[in-house]
């Protein structure tokens, strides 16, 4: 029987065939990996048994290089094994990838290959990471396409048994592991049928076991090592052949073929190029139309890299080949030429074909577009009388001129539906297509591909997705660029997107608005109504919100337009098509409830009837202009780099537009003005209480107040508010609080945490969210005239409060976190505190994307220039790479008060002053920055080569701060061992510990500090365990100061902590509860959550304080009171628990009473705690 | 002495009907008010707004965060093989409770669409319960429907449960009508078998400390209990269904009152939860005393007896307190 199409994404393919042939599976989350891992945990959840009945064991390990030891013991003790990985996780699983291959265990590493970090880290695709797995031992077998995903998956788990070599199996990430494509499936029996029952006995046979004991992993010495490594020689030599048989029974089974090296094109061919991966679609269409033009190239295709076989490489390749281009997908610099280019180049002289020309370029690093063109230029350069023997393509290289001309012209055939959807992160536009590809993938005979495209924000992302429907295999690996159907599915985004440049001539545009089709040219921008025009544009509007806020469907729009799409693509007719729109969505969302189908059906049904074609005038007459990507005073980096980048036009930067070194200017975030939030909160004077908490909460630093003399406000716009400062502390001043209305995101966190309201009517505080277009244009000119208030005198502000702390500027300023995010209100409260004299070093996750990816930088300067200056070395280095900045710094500072005592008689007064000066506040900090300025000043007019030197390390005398800032998968599990040790050693640093409980950047997977019954990837069944106590851990160090805090049960409590670790001089701790959308919250009360989590004890809030045993106080002192409400009163309030009652509510009040018991407990013990004291036992104070 | 009473059709062996609350939640309490001497029960209301609303819960917490970023497409929360939505966990109570128990179940219903109230009422006779108790609650807080309206909206949903299911059919609804005698008329002749009178609300109270609005609900005290008196003495013999009274009933004297005045049954859910199943014993053999020593020789003697109809002083049940106080004042002048 012919197995079922179906319609999967590549890490689906791939891991669908992975579990159903493993016993034990060891995963750790990375992207773009994390979904193979996740779908395997979900299927042994349900319990979906593997080929032989058993239920996959998955488990979730620390780091990879933990899920590498674990498959390795795993495989040691026989079980059939795999797990998921791509990137730095692969570079983690190296050293026990060399042991496996070492010890001959067959074993299959599924990898969605992503680029490695380097000048930057990057979550797409190339090779990188699988190119450094090459020197392993394992074979390596690469799939191009989601069907291959899935085809040499089981490849690969078949001939590792045979061979007992290792596969590791890639295919690129996101464009094969998230494209969405319709696929052949695999019958069982052609599962079973290349799996050999007998080679899982031998490998079981194999396994450790005390019944017949052997030992591995000797150490070996010079006598017998090298011997012993050329022992399994044979072995590796007989991958090739075995995978060849294995192609062949596959063909036998399904009649896909498959060669070790996939030749397509002209059996005469002169040109040939060669790569592997998700490249060779586009180049397979460029081949074939160039052999169309009776050009005589060919295309070869890489599956198997490693071993890498001469003769099955050279059969391959035609006779009359005389020159070939290797394309890589990685670069290394440095060498002869990148990986597959040198690998070519050996086996054609080992061959004895050295007279064929070979020419290597690098293509598509990150993920770059790789399109058919682009190989067309290739197979020019190949043609060339003298091609450049290395060279790039895909970019502009005016550095070092390697790159190949692109000028093709590429169109797809006209039987090609290519449809593009712009959609906003999270309003189920993605979930929406993924689904229209499944319904006409499975409804017709066409083909149906999905693509999908996020930019890098959490708040207010723009999603695009990439459909194409042919009736022919699609091969278009790249995105639309000539779309027949193009959707807006956000009214705002006209202004922002230039979404029509992609139309094709004669395409439709479908537009969610709230104007119907009589008053929608109106609202157009001036380019999108000349678009619509020159292009001959049909223009379709659907008031999507209104059909569904009538369906009940809140502002979830993506049935209705996804209703619409079908309307008007035509490619099944419509009822059936809106049969099979409901059936999916009762396939879908069947489980969660008829109310939720019923209302989905009635947002189907209510779409059609709101779907409008509106007539197109002649003539262009709209005033409305496209907003620019910045305004035109920012900076000319900001102009000509960032701003492009902003525009989606950053494939157009060429190299030298580039920092060498991954160098990137700070304080851009408020140039990319993004204008995403609805509504926006508007002061009230009249009731404020001058307590600053609206400002402490603000997560995106959108709300600001200013303290200043009454004089200021002479040149204020008439529309400005102010008020005179209550209390005597500031006496005689004004404060303002101000909006910043283009870079709030409407979170609503400030109104959640005003607490005051007014006397006649209690829902109006003095802060209140209100209607943007109402009040944009005043609070734009009240906000510019705010900033240009002078910030207050750092000296002057008593810096330890809620208040003071609110009154300095912040340096951490319109981050791109989701809306209402948990974690950025401490990253700006810190660099409010201490921003301008401190060095962040900060681990991968939310922390270093929303801190650190392109375009724009939240962390920003003062007017003097100085802020946070930050750094993201890796995700389980973070606390090593903060002490070494910290030894750094030190250094500097040795350095220089080595050469003032020095040059002492020289200096005169000034040294001692510098040396022996009290930093311990901002004015002994603002005098020490005098005393620097005045000797740098000093040393100008000293001729002495100590002078030079001292000029280069006298701000180092100045006191620094080195915070080392992450998430708690960082701090928990996979960077624990450098956080213990950091912690151990003692020295000055602070580490800032922003607790979500889940790994929240990769999408909400169980860490150590997920707290027991929460529901987490990884924990569907609702965590078992407790949530381990990391501040407790930290005191058990003795010296280490520790803190655990929330922002919104006690904000004093925060500023102190803040204060306190700052001034500890040694390693302190702060563990910040961070509410994240992982834990099913309205954000917007994320505040109102870390009361209700104080107040059942679930976060008790305390102090460590080192310093205090030695005024024989207390160390430990708990900030909060004894818990007031029990755990399930809270619970109930948070969907990660909610979720838990609803699937399995016997299961959730067991673990419920259990995590009661976890906070009794852990309250008593604290309680106990803080009367313990650390001071020695005396000897006269002998034991009775 | 013999206790039997008929409700709704069904045959009781005593007046005494635990009403929807906690109480009748769970299948362990339930039993134990069986042991007690409940003659049936009512489990708590499936209310549809609920399922809804939990229902549309689990669904936006799903889609919570999915493809908001590269990194993160697939949402927070893993997809799970049952959210328990919709009546299913409901049905399955009823299910357990009419296993587990020989008295009669009735089930309660508080719907909040036209479509919902037969559905639910429809799934629920099939579930096996021996009689449907719908309650209804309206807040008519719409300044611009009048009352015709209002009192429509109740008749039509009843006509629509009573065309769904065959099952008995009792009305539960609050005191708060223009006329509740004709009220109480025209739901019969929509069909209801019974009325339960009368419905408690949720109502809101203020917090001073917080200055926030908390809606709750405090248990009942015997005073209430005369209002429903008044209703069931003036309603006895005057329509043709069953009567329950409900709300106040912590007493043998509360029930004998009751059921002189004219109830059918008594319900009760303040008291039990306040004292335990126990107190059904303790109130029917206080009840057997009464009865024994004023030589009855079964409670249907004495239902209605003092009814409007069959009160020596009829007007008493119309009069209103300050009437009343005021005559009295004069006559002792």
């Amino acid at each position: 029987m012919k197995p079922a199409q179906i319609v999967v994404d590549g890490n689906e393919a791939a891991a669908r065939v992975a579990h159903s042939l493993s016993e034990v599976i060891a995963i750790y989350p990375i992207t773009p990996a994390s979904p193979m891992g996740e779908l395997a945990d979900a299927w042994s959840q349900r319990s979906d048994p593997n080929i032989w009945g058993t239920i996959p064991e998955v488990v979730e390990m620390q780091s990879e290089g933990g899920a590498a030891g674990a498959i390795h013991g795993a495989l040691q003790a026989g079980a059939l094994t795999t797990t998921f990985t791509a990137s730095q996780g692969l570079l983690l699983m190296l050293p026990n990838m060399y042991k496996i291959a070492g010890e001959l265990t067959p074993c299959v590493i599924h990898v969605a290959a992503r680029t490695l970090a380097t000048h930057a880290l990057s979550i797409f695709g190339d090779h990188s990471d699988v190119m450094s797995a090459r020197q392993t031992g394992f074979a390596m077998l690469c799939s191009e396409s989601v069907q291959e995903s899935q085809d040499l998956s089981l490849i690969s788990h078949a001939v590792t048994l045979r061979t007992r070599v290792p596969f590791l199996h890639f295919f690129d990430g996101f464009r094969t592991s998230h494209e969405v494509m319709k696929i052949e499936g695999l019958a069982p029996e052609t599962i079973t049928g290349l799996v050999d029952p007998k080679l899982i006995a031998d490998h079981r046979e194999r396994a450790l076991n005390p019944n017949r004991p052997v030992l591995r992993g000797t150490a070996q010495n010079p006598d017998v090592f090298f011997q012993a490594r050329e022992a399994a020689n044979l072995y590796h030599d007989a991958v090739p052949d075995a995978v060849e048989l294995a192609f062949n029974e596959f063909a036998e089974l399904t009649g896909r073929r498959y060669e070790l090296f996939q030749y397509f094109g002209a059996p005469d061919a002169e040109r040939v190029v060669v790569l592997m991966g998700s490249g060779a679609g586009a180049a397979r269409q460029a081949t074939e139309a160039l052999q169309a033009r009776g050009e005589k190239v060919g295309l070869l295709v890489v599956h198997l890299y490693r071993p890498f076989s001469i003769n099955h490489f050279t059969d391959a390749l035609p006779d009359t080949v005389t020159s070939i281009a290797v394309l890589d997908r990685t670069k290394e610099p440095g060498a002869v030429g990148e990986p597959l280019y040198q690998d070519v180049v050996a086996a054609l002289s080992e061959a004895g074909r050295s007279n064929i020309n070979v020419i290597g370029g690098r293509y598509g690093l990150s993920g770059k577009e790789f399109t058919p063109p682009m190989v067309m230029s290739v197979f020019a350069e190949a043609a060339a009388a003298e091609p450049r023997r290395h060279f790039t393509v895909g970019i502009t290289d005016d550095v070092s001129h390697l790159s190949l001309t692109v000028d093709e012209p590429w169109q797809e055939p006209g039987d090609v539906i290519q449809a593009v959807f712009f959609g906003l992160g999270a309003d189920g536009t993605v979930g929406a297509n993924k689904n229209s590809v499944k319904i006409i993938g499975t409804h017709t005979d066409q083909y149906a591909q999905g693509h999908f495209v996020y930019d890098s924000k959490k708040s207010g992302a723009v999603t695009v997705s990439h459909l194409r429907f042919s009736p022919r295999p699609i091969e278009s690996t790249y995105l639309i660029n000539h779309a027949n159907f193009v959707a807006c599915h956000q009214f705002g985004f006209l202004e922002k997107v230039d979404m029509l440049d992609l139309a094709d001539e004669g395409a439709s545009f479908l537009l969610n608005s709230q104007y119907g089709p009589d008053e929608i040219w109106d609202q157009l921008p001036a380019k999108v109504q000349g678009q619509i025009i020159s292009k001959n544009l049909r223009l379709f509007v659907v008031d999507g919100n209104a059909v569904a806020k009538e369906a009940g469907l809140g502002g979830r729009i993506n049935t209705v337009l996804q209703t619409c799409f079908f309307a008007l693509a035509d490619i099944i007719p419509k009822d059936e098509a809106i049969a099979a729109i409901k059936e999916s969505i009762e396939s879908a969302y069947g489980k969660r409830g008829e109310v939720v189908l019923q209302r989905n059906y009635a947002a189907v049904d209510g779409a059609l009837a709101a779907l409008h074609e509106v007539t197109i005038p002649a003539a262009v007459d709209s005033t409305i202009e496209m907003r620019l990507p910045v305004p035109v005073q920012a900076p000319d980096f900001v102009q000509r780099v960032t701003g492009m980048i902003i525009g989606g036009k950053g494939d157009l930067l060429p190299v030298s537009a580039m920092p060498l070194d991954g160098t990137f200017p700070t304080a851009t975030a408020k140039w990319e003005k993004r204008s995403i939030a609805p509504e926006i909160p508007i002061w009230d004077p009249d009731i404020c209480i001058d307590c600053g908490r609206c400002a402490m909460a603000c997560p995106h630093a959108a709300i600001r107040i200013k303290v200043y003399d009454p004089t200021e406000l002479e040149a204020a716009p008439d529309s400005f508010q102010t008020k005179a400062w209550k209390s005597k502390e500031y006496a005689g001043k004004n404060l303002t609080v101000q909006v910043a209305p283009l870079d709030c995101t409407g979170c609503g966190v400030c109104v959640d945490v005003c607490p005051a309201h007014s006397k006649e009517v209690v829902k109006h505080k003095s802060i209140n969210m209100e209607p943007k277009l109402d009040h944009v244009d005043v609070e734009e000119t009240n906000f510019d005239f705010f900033l240009e208030i002078p910030e207050i005198d750092r000296t002057e502000v008593r810096i330890g409060s809620i208040a003071g702390s609110q009154l300095l500027e912040p340096l951490f300023e319109y981050s791109g976190a989701c809306s209402g995010c948990g974690e950025t209100p401490y990253l700006k409260l810190l660099s409010q505190m201490f921003g301008d004299r401190i060095l962040i070093a900060n681990a991968t996750g939310c922390s270093s994307i929303y801190g650190g990816n392109l375009p724009t930088t939240p962390y920003s300067q003062n007017a003097d220039g100085r802020g946070p200056a930050w750094s993201n070395s890796l995700f389980e280095d973070n606390a090593e790479f903060g002490l070494g900045m910290r030894l750094a710094i030190e250094g500097h500072e040795r350095t220089a008060r080595r050469l003032v005592s020095e040059m002492a008689p020289q200096l005169g007064g000034i040294a001692a002053e510098l040396l022996d000066a009290d930093q311990s506040d901002e004015a002994g900090l603002k005098k020490q920055r005098e005393r620097v300025q005045t000797l740098l000043t000093q040393l100008k007019e000293i001729d002495d080569p100590l002078a030079r030197e001292l000029e280069t390390t006298a701000e180092y005398l100045v006191r620094m701060g080195v915070w080392i800032v992450g998430g708690d998968g960082w701090a928990y599990d996979i960077g624990f061992g450098g956080l213990d040790h950091v912690m151990a050693l003692g020295r000055n640093v602070n580490i800032l510990v922003l607790d979500t409980e889940v790994y929240s950047n990769t999408g909400g997977q169980a860490s150590k500090a997920t707290p027991r019954a929460a529901v987490a990837k990884f924990a569907a069944g609702g965590k078992a365990t407790g949530k381990k106590d990391l501040g407790m851990m930290a005191q058990s160090y003795g010296n280490v100061y520790v803190a655990q805090v929330a922002m919104g049960a006690n904000m004093n409590q925060v500023v102190k902590a803040f204060s306190e670790a700052e001034a500890h001089d040694g390693t302190s701790v702060i563990i910040a509860y961070s509410p994240c959308i992982a834990h099913g919250i309205d954000m917007e009360t994320m505040m109102s959550h870390q009361k209700d989590a104080t107040q059942s004890g679930y976060w008790p809030l305390f102090r460590y304080d080192p310093a205090a045993e030695a005024l024989e106080k207390p160390a430990l002192r708990l900030d909060s009171r004894k818990p007031t409400i029990p755990f399930k009163d809270f619970a109930a309030k948070e969907g990660r628990f909610a979720m838990l009652s609803r699937t399995n509510p016997e299961r959730a009040s067991f673990l419920v009473e259990q995590a009661q018991a976890d906070i009794d407990n852990r309250w008593q013990l604290y309680e106990q705690m803080v009367d313990v004291h650390r001071t020695a036992v005396f000897e006269d104070q002998e034991d009775e | 002495m013999n206790l039997a009473t008929n409700y709704l059709g069904l045959e009781l062996a005593n007046p005494i009907v635990p009403s929807a609350s906690p109480m009748t939640l769970s299948v362990d309490s339930l039993r134990q008010l069986e042991a007690a001497g409940a003659a049936a029960v009512v489990l708590p209301s499936l209310f549809e707004e609920q399922i809804e609303h939990e229902a549309m819960a689990v669904h936006a917490a799903l889609n919570f965060g999915t493809d908001m970023s590269a990194e993160s497409t697939d949402g927070y929360f893993p997809e799970m093989d049952d959210y328990n939505t919709g009546a299913g966990d409901y049905l399955d109570r009823l299910r357990t409770a009419k296993e587990a128990l020989s008295i009669p179940v009735i089930a309660s219903l508080n719907g909040s669409s036209a479509g919902g109230w037969t559905l639910y009422a429809r799934i629920i006779e099939e579930a096996g319960a021996d009689a449907l108790e719908l309650n209804i609650y309206l807040i008519a807080a719409d300044a611009e429907r009048g009352s015709a309206q209002v009192e429509e909206e109740y008749l039509h949903l009843v006509e629509a449960v009573r065309k769904s299911v065959s099952i008995p059919l009792s009305v539960k609804v609050g005191p708060y009508f223009s006329s509740t005698a004709n009220m109480a008329n025209r739901l019969v002749s929509a069909g209801a078998d019974g009325l339960v009178l009368f419905n408690r609300f949720y109502q809101p109270d203020i917090d001073l400390d917080t200055l926030t609005v908390v809606p709750n609900l405090v248990l009942s005290t015997s005073d209430e209990m005369r209002l429903v008196l008044r209703w069931m003495a003036l309603l006895h013999g005057r329509i043709d269904a069953s009567l329950a009274a409900t709300t106040g009933v912590h007493s043998a004297e509360d029930v004998l009152k009751l059921i002189l005045a004219g109830a059918d049954v008594t319900m009760m859910g303040s008291a039990l939860l306040k004292y335990g199943p126990e107190l059904i014993t303790t109130i029917l053999s206080e009840m057997i005393d009464w009865l024994t020593a004023r030589e009855y020789m079964s409670l249907d003697q004495a239902r209605g007896s003092l009814s409007q109809e069959s009160s020596p002083d009829p007007s008493a049940f119309e009069r209103s307190n300050y009437m009343h106080a005021l005559v009295e004042y004069a006559s002792k002048r």
